[in-house]
């Protein structure tokens, strides 16, 4: 099991969190439809490194940016979530 | 080859069961196939058989990174059944469920395909009406689905805990006779057994690496055992779908997560059919050997890793507890993991790719044991014509642009609900 390190709350039990979705998978309201579908359905799904949108739904219920090994599970890098990659 | 017959096992004995001889060759790769199959899993060696058997094409390899039924196929809770709601999926498991019933005869080899029913519980009233309306949709389409009532299922599995008390109530389910469970080792090795006899190279300890491609057509693999031409090539490799695909520079709605299995000690018949709650997301059944085998929830982020989590340990057990409480009373002895390729819509994607003659079958999340058969059928058809099977034509990857996504449970691109 994994420890994340809320920038919020600190470090919790990973069950207190739930996975999103990919940190690329994120649709602005004005993008293309031809990037708008490659966003929801086209996933790089690496064996390695990749940045993902977690939220602490059992905490402080803020979206959070891990960057994570997905053969390791080492976390390299816990982000708070930015809205500015809304808009 | 011998065949394997009663006859075949009686004389053996007069040598002790010392000399049978290997159950399929082990070749070197040859510099040029028809067709090439990445993946020793169920679904590839099914593929290379039918390819040999419906379509006549036998010049086909099987390429396999580790041992064959080294990945899902061996992993799995080996439940097989076709009572999906959704036409298109119902059809085509349908299917696959037919060449079930006469798999061991078909390969002559015992995959000890055991038709003991799989029963839906239903814990609530909300439960009982999707049951109701998922029978419907199976009959209309001649698919057997039983609504059972709570008395029925007291005497079917008297442990279950029917008592008003209990933790998940029990208000009645539907069972589907045909239903039942296999053994999933015999799969891929009856599948490899007879594909080898028809000419197929099985190749193991062969990962392939990289694809070489011309004028945007592929031309063959590059591979830990050096490259190998070929016609045509299909990625069949499951969990490891969006790296292999990657190689060719191709992204899939599809994302690997873990999803781990669970054994008791072996004790005297118990359980007789296989339960399992589709509301709790766990299910039941006893092997041959007396373990009961538990499968519940997926960790439900993305994962290569082949282990699991440690809490979806305790969630297994206490729900299959509280369903049939003398399960208490088991140790339990191994807990293991397979990465599934959890498609965006939660049906399996049987396509050819934006690279000619590249092909893709994958995305068939947990529960593509159960169609092993038809989708190594379907597959094959789909290699050596170019063109879908109609059963498998529904299940083209541009369903996702085009908007018709085949998605059971309705929760759209997030595949870790499905
Ligand atoms: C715990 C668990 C329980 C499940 N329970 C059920 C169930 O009860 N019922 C059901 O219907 N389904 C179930 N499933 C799903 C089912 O196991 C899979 O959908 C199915 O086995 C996939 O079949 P396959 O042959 O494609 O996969 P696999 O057996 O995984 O075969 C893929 C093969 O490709 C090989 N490979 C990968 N990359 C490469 C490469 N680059 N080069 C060469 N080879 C490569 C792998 O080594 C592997 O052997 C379960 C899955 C898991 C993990
Ligand atoms: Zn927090």
């Amino acid at each position: 099991m994994m420890r994340i390190d809320c920038p919020h709350c600190g470090p919790r039990a990973q069950s207190e969190f739930g996975y999103e979705r990919t940190l690329d998978s994120i649709v602005t309201l004005d993008m293309p439809a031809d990037e708008a579908m490659a966003r929801l359905y086209a996933r790089a799904n690496p064996r390695g490194l990749d940045d993902e949108l977690w939220r602490h739904g059992l905490g402080c219920r803020q979206w959070i940016v891990l960057r994570r090994h997905r053969v390791t599970h080492e976390i390299v890098g816990v982000a708070a979530f930015d809205p500015a990659i809304l808009s | 080859m011998t065949r394997y017959s009663a006859l075949a096992l009686l004389r053996a004995g007069l040598t002790g069961q010392r000399h049978w001889p290997r159950a399929w060759r082990d070749p070197s790769p040859r510099p040029n196939y028809e067709v090439i199959v990445i993946g020793g899993g169920g679904h590839g060696l099914a593929t290379a058989y039918y390819l040999a058997k419906v379509h006549g094409i036998r010049n086909v390899a099987v390429l396999e990174r580790g041992w064959i039924g080294g990945g899902n196929t061996g992993r799995n809770t080996t439940i097989v059944r076709s009572n999906y709601r959704l036409p298109a999926l119902h059809n085509l498991f349908d299917f696959a469920l037919g060449l079930w019933e006469g798999m061991s005869d078909e390969l002559n080899y015992n995959v000890m395909f055991s038709p003991r029913g799989a029963l839906f519980l239903g814990h609530s009233d909300a439960d009982m009406t999707a049951l109701a309306q998922r029978g419907d949709a199976l009959r209309c389409d001649g698919i057997d689905a039983e609504l059972m009532t709570a008395n029925q299922l007291r005497e079917l599995v008297p442990l279950l805990d029917m008592s008003p008390a209990a933790r998940f109530p029990i208000h009645g389910g539907l069972m589907q006779p045909r239903g039942g469970t296999a053994r999933h080792d015999a799969v891929a090795w009856g599948y490899a057994r007879a594909a080898d006899r028809l000419g197929v190279d099985i190749i193991q300890n062969c990962e392939v690496t990289g694809f070489t491609v011309a004028g945007g057509r592929v031309t063959g693999v590059e591979t830990t055992r050096g490259a190998i031409g070929a016609g045509r090539v299909g990625i069949c490799v499951a969990g490891n779908s969006g790296p292999v695909a990657a190689l060719a520079g191709i992204r899939l709605p599809i994302e690997a997560q873990t999803l781990q299995a669970f054994v008791t000690e072996p004790v005297k018949p118990m359980i007789d059919t296989v339960i399992m709650s589709q509301s709790l997301h766990c299910y039941i059944s006893q092997s041959d050997k007396g373990g009961i085998v538990l499968g519940g929830d997926p960790d439900q982020f993305p994962s290569y890793a082949q282990r699991g989590l440690p809490p979806r340990i305790a969630q297994a057990a206490a729900e299959a507890i509280a369903l049939v409480p003398a399960l208490s009373r088991l140790r339990m002895v191994r807990c293991w993991a397979g990465t599934t390729d959890m498609s965006f819509d939660g049906s399996p994607i049987i396509s050819a790719l934006p690279v000619d003659g590249l092909y893709l079958n994958g995305g068939w999340c947990y529960g593509g044991f159960k169609a092993t058969p038809g989708s190594g059928y379907t597959y094959a058809h789909l290699l050596a014509t170019g063109a879908a099977h109609p059963l498998a034509a529904p299940f083209a990857l541009d369903r996702f642009a085009t908007g018709a996504t085949i998605d059971e449970t309705g929760v759209g691109f997030m595949p870790q609900f499905h």
